[in-house]
């Protein structure tokens, strides 16, 4: 072996043992300050986690575009939807006078809230865009309370790192980390433009997340569970969406 | 020419490789990122093949076109009767990791070429073409469909610079803006980039065709590399060497002359394992 190659041998293995060891101590801080999404598993993983890791430092509190009123979409579009359970139908039929909001986990009062409960939380309303990962997007206004005041008023508990949120329709729930349950602009929306929220946009209840794709803005929302792990829900990979193949976190 | 060639080639090495092993990895990397993009944005595109200007669009606004394909979801009307099967979800985690991989390699690549001088050596027009008579010399003799010289297997000419230079510095970075001007998380940290493009739509519409010029930088690129000598572009872009070193050493004397041998013509003679005739070399010269 010459001098040079022996020289390059060496530098070569001192930048890729300093490579390695850098990833392994990135990847353990990384875990530690929560900037590993669930869905961190398989080939993907590293693209995710690179994804969900850089946004939680950079935009942890940043907020959502908002938009004048003369911005709002005159033609919203309603996607489309899975036929409705029995349990809808029912609620449908009623005009919606039962529904409640189950909320329980690492609360210190888990809740049963009735849509008239919701309303007497302080008000917000937005006007924001919702984006769907095909490529299209309207802008609407929402109106609702935001989940921090609920949550609040519930009592999280401090080793809380996730809410999950539940659709009364079968297997659709997704879940979101704690920067976006206490985030001012995450809306349990219960109106839209000025009216009650129409059915076909998620009415009664829809939790809007507006820094991510709308398919976290899960519709028809009955049940929420504070939880510490995301392990025990579903295949433990944070919520419907990855279990259908898709990313857990849709901020991108 | 001549000249030229033997600056780009360190002095002190008689045989050094065409293209350095840091450009090399980089363009590969870049070129197995660049096709995962591809299919994947392409995967993506069809689930919804319409376009639109401004903020907001969908299915109930007029496109400002459409792409004539089937769509991968069966809301969208495109006249085929057929929805292709839906490859959403692969398609976006592969699209966003090689978004990761390309721009951490484009980052690597453009720190390295700005410490060892490559992109002022390698990139920005040679002295002699810094004019534009100088440049449309080589465009010209492009159009003329002229053989290239011997020189160009060690040096970019002027055009090819020109290109590189694009795709590099504004091709990529424009695409890298408009993606990220996708991403409703990034933009509610950083609202200015989509804003300024006129809305999300303007932004997805904008990606798709820089997108398209960088697809279209692509199949030029390798028309160009079949017609130059495909077999010695691609191992100078592999193995950094334009022909096996014994072969070049024991057809001629070492050093200076090393660069006769360059053309594809040449090469492809030593390819096939023939010694290079005294002749080529002459001819080579300019």
């Amino acid at each position: 072996m010459s001098k040079i190659s022996r020289r390059k041998f060496v530098t070569t293995g001192v930048a890729a043992t300093a490579g390695v060891s850098g990833i392994a101590v990135a990847a353990t801080l990384a875990k530690r300050y929560g900037l590993v999404p669930p869905d961190s598993g398989g080939i993907y993983g590293p693209g995710e986690t690179l994804t969900y890791a850089a946004q939680r430092l950079l935009t942890k509190h940043s907020l959502a575009r908002e938009f004048p009123r003369s911005m709002i979409s005159k033609t919203p579009f309603a996607n489309e939807l899975a036929p409705f359970g029995d349990a809808f139908k029912k609620h449908q039929a009623a005009g919606f006078a039962d529904w409640r909001l189950f909320i329980d986990g690492m609360v210190a009062h888990p809740a049963s809230l009735s849509l008239s409960d919701l309303r007497s939380f302080p008000v917000r309303s937005q006007i924001t865009e919702v984006v769907c990962e095909e490529g299209w997007s309207y802008v609407g206004q929402w109106i609702g309370t935001p989940l921090v005041e609920v949550l609040n008023a519930a009592g999280i508990l401090p080793q809380a790192r996730y809410v999950v949120y539940f659709s009364i329709q079968p297997d659709w729930w997704e879940s979101i980390d704690m920067a976006d349950a206490l985030h001012p602009q995450t809306l349990l929306t219960y109106a839209m433009n000025d009216g009650d929220l129409p059915v076909v946009f998620g009415g009664p209840l829809r939790l809007r997340v507006p820094r991510q794709l709308g398919y976290k803005s899960v519709k028809f929302i009955n049940h929420m569970t504070v939880t510490d792990s995301l392990k025990h829900f579903g295949k433990g990979l944070g919520s419907a969406a990855p279990e259908g193949g898709y990313a857990w976190y849709a901020g991108i | 020419m001549l000249s030229d060639v033997s600056d780009a080639a360190s002095p002190r090495n008689s045989n050094p490789p065409r293209h350095a092993a840091f450009v090399r990895v980089t363009h590969w990397l870049t070129a197995i990122c660049f096709f995962a993009l591809l299919i994947s944005g392409a995967e993506i595109v069809v689930s919804h093949p319409r376009f639109y200007w401004g903020e907001t669009g969908n299915l109930t606004t007029r496109p400002m076109f459409k792409i004539p394909v089937p769509a991968s979801r069966n809301l969208v009307p495109t006249g085929y009767g057929y929805v292709m099967p839906d490859q959403n979800g692969w398609s976006r985690y592969l699209h966003f990791q090689a978004a990761w991989a390309a721009v951490l390699t484009g980052l690597a690549y453009a720190l390295w070429g700005l410490w060892t001088g490559h992109f002022r050596k390698n990139l920005f027009p040679a002295p002699a073409d810094r004019t534009w008579r100088g440049f449309w010399r080589v465009v010209a003799t492009h159009i003329r469909f002229t053989r290239p010289d011997a020189a160009e297997a060690l040096s970019y000419n002027a055009v090819q610079r020109a290109a590189y230079l694009l795709v590099v510095f504004v091709l990529f970075p424009l695409v890298i803006w408009t993606g990220l001007a996708l991403s409703p998380g990034f933009n509610s940290a950083f609202p200015a980039p989509v804003n300024v493009l006129g809305g999300r739509q303007s932004a997805r519409t904008l990606h798709f065709f820089v997108s398209g010029f960088i697809l279209l930088f692509l199949i030029v690129h390798i028309v160009m590399v079949v017609l130059a000598g495909f077999t010695s572009r691609m191992r100078a872009m592999i193995t950094g060497t334009m022909i096996t070193g014994t072969m070049i050493t024991g057809a001629m004397p070492a050093g200076a002359t090393t660069t006769g041998t360059m053309t594809p013509e040449t090469s492809a003679q030593t390819s096939t394992g023939a010694t290079i005739p005294e002749s080529a070399i002459e001819e080579a010269r300019p």
